[in-house]
């Protein structure tokens, strides 16, 4: 007995439909509160009508074929979609697989005297829609990568804010780990504030920096050298109890950095640098006198 | 050949490179620098590298040997100008010009130089006063 698997697929549509429809909604994984019923209803029949019309009987042995482009590309827009939505790949996968239960539900109803050709059918589905299914994780992961990647970015662009203290000082609070990409930012973003105000200080706060290892040491000495190629000062304040015993302990040498512990002793050095000076007024409010 | 020009003013000499050195320019410029202050006396050298965009490590120790030379010779050297990528470059190479006084721009190069050379003098001319 010979069967247009395809034809058959298309007449049973609605009863596929429904089935997975209902193989979605039993799912435990279902996530109603991403996504509404309307909406999966709608995602559901645009991919089903897209298969369906790609289906024919000689490639639903040929995955790979280049009929299934529109399938895979609804695929790819669903995935991602889901990815930046926060859905997580076991919901997004259960999504593709339980139209494969369904389309195997409504064959086996369909053909039920011929165990072959069943089976070498369900043979054919299988293989199909773990193409599918490959698709859906590939993007799915491209989606949550390409979050990751924003988010690495817009981390880095935060943590190095150059703030401009005083006329001629410049600080840069250092918050997280210094690795060798972001130390370059760093001092870039610096070295151009200080072009750009001609600035004569830079204070560098690694108060938010949580560890000091012999890399993040010369890291920071590196930045030092650089600022003063540049012909300015550089301070590095908030030096931590602990951070000073690894410093000590790594044997690295600071000694011919200007190290003050916090932010405000080494703003009293810069002004004692620029020979300003911080007086109480009469009406003892604090404020700042030129010198 | 082309060559750098040295102007002086007063005690110091002022070399502005507008153009990207070539080793050999380089190498003119730094016995030819040598020799001007041998010749004028000179106090201090001050050279803009503002316009250079592009230094190698051989520039960078041309630059560390004129900051030498002219100490030997008695004379303060400052670099001014220098571009936050050439900084980098020069600290990614290693070199970190010591010895070498550096200023942001000119005006605060000469402030620095005339602050220095300055104390220098009254403090000789004190010791001439004690004697």
């Amino acid at each position: 007995m010979k069967v247009d698997v395809s034809k058959l697929l298309r007449k049973k549509k609605k009863e596929i439909f429904e089935s997975w429809l209902n193989n979605q909604l039993v799912d435990e994984t279902l996530r109603e509160d991403l996504i509404s019923n309307e909406e999966m209803r709608e995602q559901s029949n645009a991919l089903l009508d897209t298969l369906l019309n790609s289906i024919s009987n000689t490639n639903i042995a040929e995955p790979s074929s280049p009929e299934f482009e529109s399938v895979n590309e609804i695929l790819q827009g669903l995935s991602i979609s889901r990815a930046r939505q926060g859905f997580s790949p076991r919901e997004t996968g259960a999504f593709i697989y339980s139209l494969k239960d369904a389309i195997i539900h409504v064959l086996q109803l369909e053909i039920p005297n011929d165990p072959v050709l069943l089976y070498e059918l369900m043979l054919k589905i299988s293989r199909l829609f773990d193409r599918f299914g490959v698709v859906t994780f590939e993007t799915f992961i491209q989606g949550r990568e390409e979050v990751i990647l924003r988010q690495t970015s817009e981390i880095t662009e935060i943590s190095t804010p150059v703030i401009r203290v005083w006329d001629g000082i410049l600080a840069l609070p250092i918050i997280g780990t210094l690795d060798s990409s972001r130390t370059q930012v760093v001092m870039e973003a610096l070295l151009q504030e200080i072009v750009e105000t001609s600035s004569s200080i830079a204070i560098l706060d690694i108060s938010g920096v949580p560890a000091v290892d012999s890399l993040v040491a010369q890291h920071l000495i590196k930045t030092v050298a650089a600022t003063r190629l540049m012909g300015a000062e550089c301070i590095i304040s908030g030096i931590r109890p602990e951070i000073a015993q690894t410093i000590v302990h790594l044997g690295i040498d600071l000694s011919k950095i200007m190290t003050k512990s916090s932010l405000a002793s080494a703003l009293k050095y810069s002004f004692s640098l620029l020979q300003l000076e911080v007086r109480k007024t009469q009406k003892e409010k604090t404020n700042i006198i030129h010198g | 050949m082309d060559r750098i020009p040295i102007l002086r003013m007063g005690q110091f000499l002022l070399v502005t490179i507008q153009i990207d050195l070539y080793d050999r320019l380089a190498v003119n410029l730094e016995s030819d620098l040598v020799q001007m202050v041998s010749k004028t006396g000179a106090r201090g050298v001050l050279i803009d590298i503002s316009a250079l965009t592009i230094v190698d490590s051989f520039m960078g120790r041309i630059l560390g040997n004129i900051g030498n030379m002219s100490k030997i010779m008695d004379a303060e050297t400052v670099v001014v100008g220098m571009q936050p990528a050439v900084a980098i470059t020069l600290i990614e190479l290693g070199l970190e010009l010591q010895g070498v006084s550096t200023a942001l721009n000119v005006e605060k190069g000469m402030l620095y130089l005339q602050e220095k050379i300055g104390n220098q003098i009254e403090a000789a001319d004190d010791e001439d006063g004690v004697e």
